[in-house]
Formats: structure tokens, sequence, C-alpha cells
């Protein structure tokens, strides 16, 4: 076993994500969101929106934007790279990311 | 130098904005106008009963007297001229001196001389201030008599007949349009005009006019007949205001008009005149287009331009009235020795088209087309430039044969100095300057050389010009949705429905590229509603939608949601109203009543919706679609239900056309009206749809809008019966769901259709598209196939466990956090929330 393993948080089943959209889960009093894009591939960034504050990121549509897989929030409508996390906008309101991994069906989030 | 300028009309402001842009050093313009309102549009003063305000018609652009530095004075009238002194004496006594007079007084309407002519309840049609006399006249009449049937008086019974007027013509002559049409033309003329209610008499000769029996006026005439109506318009002709000079022995033309020379001055050096009031070698000119042409020449002669010369103007029309085309071209009856005829009458379509060519068949000296004008630019064109004719000019006027082109004039055709806008003088090589400079609408077209600005006749020719140009350099015009389908909304719209493509992965990989994003997706999403009308969180659909369709609410920006269940014309029962207030206050919804006569109730989590909604259909609600792109209200006034002047039943109209077009997904939302009589409580004309009722059934008023720009809705018909108005509105609102760019209102839309309000009705009302058919059983589709979304969304176990804040935690979400206020709940602000934690 690896020293620095990371911890992995259960979120939910792959099927309970509607592909093209994401979810919101609550791990260790923090706001993830979890997106499942094009070929099933998965993606956790901060839900909280930081130019409103509101939890909504989870909501907003998903796409691409040239290079840029993205998500568009859904009370500006600024777009959140979902690689890096980066506000395409406007940088200083840019996000975390965290890993997301599915195994088994199952999709968990670290939040190392 | 000190200039003065009586008269504030077309023509004196046309002076001014020409004076202004040459700059001349040193001038101090003083303008005195007789009217209290600044230079408007008379042109276009008939659609002032179809909507437009004074301000819509204002021709002084905002800033204008700052910026030059003249000095407009208003209701400001002029009563002497001192050509020794050179000074003017105003009615107030007030006496300018000037270096240079400039006499741009127009002309007044001639009023036969016959006993009863000032009657009250009798009208000439000149000013906004006649239009809102004839405005309040008509609220108190049935029927109305133009006096006159030319150009100007046909106007006026659209006025009369847009007033919802019984409406007469009296004329004169033995036609209608006699200066511009010949006999042929002026029968078919008669007979459209005649179809659309409007009962026309010629060869009538009024003696006087006198009380009647059956309404207030009786017009007797020299043959001994009568008629009668309630209320009366001269508009029997112009008559130049040339008063000024004659009384300073001015010299006056030969049929009245102050003299001028070629620099359009009169016998007098420092006294120019120009427009209506001018006389040029003898001619008096009643169109625009001469009018603004003398007054580009006096402000550069005036300027020192000694060579600029007035060369005579061509008279050549083309109008719509009462959405009859009618055109006149040069040498309209044929006047010229030699020259010959080709004629092409259609009775049944009504349409008449006559070209005069020259005796040796080479040149197009003149033409008339009634019913129809769409060959008007290129008879023109070819008649101004001397273009030569093909070998059978007859073709120019018939109908195209099967699969053969008409012989058309392309743009390239054209000399670079063809003049393309006869009222602003605007060329060809003007245009294609404009689109060299970056020029790529037609609104930036006419925004920088005015090219169609005026009487907007051109605008075709002008579109065709600016499309040719961009074409030749290469230039597309990219009105793509997204970086992912190369198409516009319409182009898109046309490949779903003819492709019956249903879902957003098949339109990607037919038609696009890479994975979507937030305009496209939702755009698509929209357009699968409006052709097939699934529901919208039906499987791969739900992923398309955005927040607030998603989640069939409008999102806060705290994250929670409205909540707005639909009451059908602002209609709820008593029942209704407590069974809302009970789910308000259980969910402690903040509660509000919007403009759109129903109730908004905010702040519901994700997780309350279902809870919400599932009390709200049980007290027998249905979605109120205040979150999507759709029909959102039918607002109305009471009606003749209870009201004492309601003319029809409002309120039960609006109930059945909000339960008609509910859940219709449109590229923005829609929004309607409905008023019982003329006071219009229910705002319908500021509104998508517009509805007011009238003594002979509805008029269905369209494009209107309030909010951000304001517009007045224009009428599109009137006096329906009710299966003819839901007939129209079907064909409206699909034409628009199918035309209409992404997020573009009625109002925009229709600020951006070629042809405009008179292309809309050849569309709608006379099926030149032949799509009527299609758009009503379209629509008739969408309402047989309505769903209450909330309904199904509630009843559908996948659809609503999408209905949670977290996805693995059952709790609220801690951050959204309300405070209270005035007694109800609101969300907190940053810094509330940072001292609540």
């Amino acid at each position: 076993m690896k020293a620095h393993e990371p911890l992995w948080l259960p979120v939910c089943g792959i099927a309970d994500i509607l592909p093209g959209t994401g979810v919101c889960a609550l791990l260790d009093a923090r706001h993830v969101a979890v997106f499942r894009v094009a070929d099933d591939q998965l993606f956790a960034i901060d839900n909280i929106d930081p130019r409103s504050g509101a939890s909504v990121l989870s909501r907003g549509l998903t796409g691409n934007l040239g290079d840029h897989l993205v998500v568009a929030s859904p009370l500006y409508k600024n777009h959140f790279d979902l690689r890096t996390g980066e506000c395409l906008e406007s940088p200083e309101h840019s996000v975390r990311t965290y890993p997301v991994q599915v195994h088994d069906g199952l999709v968990s989030v670290s939040l190392s | 130098m000190k200039i003065i300028v009586i008269g504030h009309g077309m023509v004196g402001h046309k002076f001014l904005e020409e004076l202004h842009q040459l700059g001349l050093p040193g001038a101090e313009v003083t303008v005195l106008g007789e009217e209290s309102r600044a230079a408007y549009d008379r042109v276009h003063l008939s659609e002032f009963f179809a909507g437009k305000t004074a301000e819509d018609l204002s021709l002084v652009a905002p800033g204008f007297f700052p910026a030059s530095g003249f000095t407009l004075r208003l209701g400001s009238r002029a009563v002497a001229i001192d050509r020794r002194a050179r000074t003017v004496s105003t009615a107030d006594g007030e006496i300018l001196a000037y270096d240079k007079l400039v006499l741009a007084t127009g002309s007044y309407p001639f009023v036969p001389l016959l006993k009863g002519n000032d009657r009250p309840h009798s009208f000439v049609y000149r000013t906004l201030d006649d239009l809102e006399a004839m405005r309040a006249s008509g609220a108190v009449s049935r029927s109305g008599i133009v006096v006159g049937g030319g150009l100007l008086g046909l106007e006026c019974a659209k006025a009369l007949r847009d007033l919802g007027l019984q409406t007469h013509v009296v004329e004169y002559a033995p036609r209608l349009m006699a200066v511009q049409v010949d006999d042929d033309g002026g029968r078919i003329l008669r007979g459209k005009i005649e179809a659309l209610g409007v009962k026309v008499h010629t060869e009538r000769n009024t003696v006087d006019i006198r009380d009647g029996a059956t309404a207030r006026h009786r017009m007797v005439f020299s043959d001994g007949t009568h008629l009668e109506a309630d209320m009366i318009v001269f508009s029997a002709g112009i008559r130049p205001r040339d008063e000024l000079a004659r009384e300073n022995a001015l010299a006056v033309g030969a049929r009245g008009g102050i003299a001028i020379d070629d620099h359009c001055r009169t016998s007098d050096p420092d006294i120019y005149a120009i427009g209506e009031c001018a006389a040029w070698k003898d001619q008096l000119f009643g169109l625009v287009a001469p009018g603004y042409e003398m007054a580009r020449i006096a402000a550069r002669h005036l300027a020192g331009e000694a060579s600029a010369a007035f060369t005579g103007a061509d008279m050549s029309t083309k109008l719509k009235l009462m959405g009859v085309d009618v055109a006149s071209i040069g040498d309209a009856h044929g006047r010229t020795a030699g020259c010959r005829s080709f004629r092409y009458v259609d009775e049944c379509k009504q349409i008449y088209k006559k070209i005069v060519v020259s005796g040796d068949g080479k040149r197009l000296l003149g033409a008339v087309l009634v019913g129809n004008a769409d060959e008007y630019g290129t008879l023109l064109q070819m008649a101004l430039n001397g273009i030569a004719l093909p070998a059978d000019p007859e073709f120019l006027i018939l109908p195209a044969g099967d699969g053969k082109a008409k012989p058309g004039l392309g743009p390239d055709a054209l000399p670079d100095s063809a003049q393309i806008c006869s009222c602003n003088n605007v060329s060809k090589g003007q245009i294609a300057a404009a689109v060299a400079d970056g020029a790529t609408t037609i609104g930036q077209i006419k925004a920088c050389t005015k090219a169609g600005a005026t009487c907007g006749g051109c605008v075709p020719l002008v579109t065709q010009i600016m499309k040719a140009e961009m074409a030749r350099r290469g230039m597309t015009v990219n009105n793509h949705l997204c970086e992912h389908f190369p198409y516009s909304r319409q182009e898109l719209f046309h490949l779903i429905r003819v492709g019956n493509i249903r879902s957003f992965a098949d339109l990607l990989e037919k038609y696009g590229k890479g994975m979507g994003c937030d305009i496209c997706k939702p755009t698509a999403a929209s357009i699968f509603a409006s052709c097939w009308n699934d529901f919208v969180l039906q499987g791969e659909l739900a992923s398309l939608q955005d927040s607030n369709d998603y989640f069939l609410g409008n999102i806060q920006k705290n994250g929670t949601y409205s909540v707005v269940p639909r009451m059908p014309g602002g209609e709820v029962t008593p029942d209704g109203l407590i069974a809302v207030g009970q789910v308000a206050k259980k969910y402690g919804l903040y509660t509000k009543v919007t403009g759109g006569q129903r109730v908004d109730l905010f702040g519901a989590r994700v997780e309350q919706l279902p809870l919400i909604w599932e009390e709200l259909i049980a007290a027998g609600f249905e979605s109120g679609h205040a979150y999507g792109k759709s029909l959102r209200t039918v607002k109305s006034c009471v009606g003749s239900t209870g009201c004492r002047y309601g003319v029809d039943d409002s309120v039960g109209l609006a109930v059945e056309l909000e339960h008609r077009y509910k859940g219709l997904r449109a590229p923005h939302k829609i929004k309607f009206g409905v008023s019982g009589c003329t006071r219009e409580c229910a705002e319908a004309q500021g509104k998508d749809i517009g509805v007011i009722a009238t003594e002979r059934g509805w008029n269905l008023y369209v494009c209107g809008n309030g909010g951000m720009k304001p517009r007045h809705a224009e009428l599109l018909a009137a006096d329906l019966d009710k299966a003819t108005l839901i007939r129209l509105i079907d064909r409206f609102l699909m034409f628009y769901v199918r035309t209409a760019d992404r997020l573009q209102r009625t109002s925009t839309w229709r600020e951006s259709l070629e042809g405009g309000l008179d292309y809309l009705k050849s569309v709608l009302l006379d099926d030149t598209l032949g799509l009527c058919d299609e758009l009503e059983a379209q629509m008739q589709h969408v309402v047989d196939t309505y769903q209450c979304e909330w309904k199904t969304a509630v009843s559908d176990p996948d659809v609503r466990k999408r209905f949670r804040t977290f996805i693995n935690d059952e709790q609220a979400d801690p951050a959204i956090v309300f405070v209270d206020e005035r007694g109800q709940k609101r969300p907190a602000r940053a810094d509330e929330c940072a001292a609540l934690a």
C-alpha cells in the first residue's frame, strides 16, 4: 500500500447522474459538484459559485468551448473549466477541482 | 453670419442637418417653428394611428441642437419680413436680424370653398395636432368621409379605417390617384380599396355640407345625391405657403410657390426657399425627396459652393396604401411624343402593370404598377439610368413562366453613380463604400448613409447591393448559433423539423461538432419542444435544459427557485387563492403579486419543489411556465362582464387564449394582453400579442413590448371574429417560433424583419409563402399535446428523485439563509449571513 493513497469518499452510483449533467455531494461539509460528461468522463469541482456564493454549479449546463470542457454557472453563465477549475471569463473567480473515480459503478471523490 | 430658417418641418430640418455637417464657421442659426413640436416624419404620419407616438416620428436626433449650437424656437410664427432692414418679425412681436433667410414654410391643405366646410368634426390632415383632433373625434364617430382620392387622401382613409370608422372616399376626378396612375390602374386600385371595406365615390362634386339625418354631417353633391358621416377630413391637395413672399414682393411661380433659381435663391439673393413652398421653373414638388435635395443645394450654396445647383427631381413614387402596392415611375401617362406602352391586367388577382417605352423601344420612360410593385426597383433604375431595354420588354412586367427567371436587374448592372435612395440621395457607390467601412447589416447601412431611412421604399434594393458588395469582398454574415453549429436558429429549426430529428446527439452528429454548450443545448431543446412537444425532462432532453427548465422554476440568486401557478387571464377563485396562501405559509415562501396578474412564490429549495407542486396541483393549479421561454401570462381587464365601458368579454377570451397557448416553447418569453374596450386597461399594446375589443369584433396587435425597450404593438388585423383571431395568432406565433433568433422577443424580431409589418401581413394574411396551413397545423399539434409539466414531473419517480440538494445526503442546503423583512422572508445578504454565522 502506498503511503499517500487518497481517501476516496463515496458519492453515488454512476447511474444516478444523468449523462451530460452534474449532481452536488456533501462531503465533509464541503459542497462538491460531480459531472458526468461525454464518454462517461467524470469531473469534480467546488459547487459554490464564487460570484454569487450560491451552491449551484452542479446545476449548470456542460459542454465544450474550444478545447475547454466547461460547465456554465446557472446564475451568471460564466464558464468553469472542468479539468482545472479556472473561470474563463474572470480567473479570480476560479474554483478548486477534486480527483474523482468510478469503481464497480460507484462514484467517489477525494478531498485531498 | 446670421441665418434664420422659417419652418421646422422635414425639409427645414434637413437643411439644418446639412448646414451642421458643412460646419459653416461663424454661422449663427435660428429656426422658427410654427408648430409646438420639432420636425417630425410627415411621410409616415398615418402610423400615428397604428401605434407610433410623436416621439417615434421625431426627426431630430437626440442632442442635435446642443451639438450644432443652432437655436430652435417652437410655437414661433414669422409674420413679416423687412427685406431692406433684413429682419423677420414674429407673432410675439420679436424682431430678428438676418444676413441670409431660408423659407421652408411648406404647404397647407387645400379645403374646397363650400358652405359648411368649417363645421365641428371636420378636419385637415397635415400635422400631429390634426391627427390628435381626428383621434378624439374618431372616438365619438362611427363613420368618416375623406374628401380627396389622391395619395394623401388614401393615406388618410387608412387612418380612419385604423380608427375603426366606416370610411368613404369622395373624389372629384373619375379615378383614384389621378396624378400617378391611369384609368386601368385606377380601376384596379379602386377594386382593391373597396375590397377592404372603404367605399369609393368618384366624379362627385360637393356643393355643401349640412346637418345629417343618420349622422352628424350630410354632404350634398351637385348631382343631387348625398352622403352622411360623423366626421369629414379634407385631403384634396396642398398649396404652397408663399404668403410671406407675396407680401414682400418676392417673385412667385405661375401656379403659386416662391420662385427659386437653380441655387434655390428667390428673387432676393439673400433669401432662399426650399421644399413644398418653392417653385422651380414654375414646378411645385409635393414629395419629400426633391425637398431634401433643395435643402442640400441651399445649404451648400449658402456655405459658398457657388456651383451647387438643383436640376429638377424624379417624381417616381412607390407606396403601400392599406396594403395595396401602388407605384408610378417617370412618364406614367405616356405623354412623350412617339412613346408606346405595354400593359398587363389580371382582374382575378387585381394586378395592373404598364410600362411606357421610347418610340425606338430602347429606353424605359415610365411605368404604373398597382396591386404588386415588385418590379419597381428594377424599372426605376432602368428609367433613371437609361439602361438599354431587353429585346422583349413585356417580360419585365409579365409573371414569370415555368422555371423561367424574370429579366431582373442585378445590382451589378447598375453604375456606381446610380441613385438608390432618392429621399436621401444615396448612390450605389456610397452603399458599397459603407460596406467597405465595415457595415454589414441594413441597420448599419441606414445609420451611416441614411439610405432607406426615410420612406423605406429602396430597402430591398439597398439590401441586395449590400449583400452583393459583401459577397464581392468575400465577406459572410455569420449568424451561426455557436461554435458547435454553423447554422442560424432559423436554419436549425428547419433542419430539425424537416429531418424529424428528436435528439441532441442525433442533431450534433448530423449537423454539428463538439459536445454542445449552454447556448445550443437549450436552443435545441426549445426547438424540439416547439416541433414535437415531448415532456421536457424526458430522457436526454432533461440534460439540455438550463437550470430553470430542469427544476421548472426560476433560479434566484441564492440558488432557491420560484413557484408560479398559472392563473389564466388573471382569474383565481377564492378557494384557489386560499390554497396558494396556505402553501406559501406552510413552506415559508415570500409572496408577491406580479404585473402579469398572478402570484409568485419565492424561496423554495429544490427538494421542496415537488412537495409544493403536489399540493398546488391537488388544489387545481397547473404550471405557470414562469421559468420557460414560453407563454407567460394573458393579462386582461374586467371587460363587459362587469365594466360599464366594456364592449366584449376580455376575461373570457384571455382565459381561452392562455389555455390554448400555455406550454408553447418559443425563442423567448411571450406575453399577451386582452382589453375589453379602447380604454386599454390591460395594456395589450405593450405585449407580444395584444387583443382589443371593438364594436365589430377584435383588433389584433402584435410585437409590442414593455421592459427594457418599450415598443408599441402594431395593428395586424381589425374587427376579427374569434375563430379568425385565433387562427391569426396561431400563424403569427408559429411563424415567430420558426424564424426568430434565440432570445429574440417579438419586438426585436419585428424590427429585424426585412419588409417589416407589410411583409408580416403578406405572410400571415395573404399567405404569400403558402405557409399558413402548416403553421396552423403545427400550432394545433402543440395545443393537442399539452401537458402540465409539473404534474408529469411529480408523478414520474425517476424525474422526481433529481429534486434533491445533495445526492448523498438528505439535508437541506445550509448555505441558504433567510431574514425577515416586512413580515416575510427574503434571502439574506452576504453581510447578514456573516453576522448570523
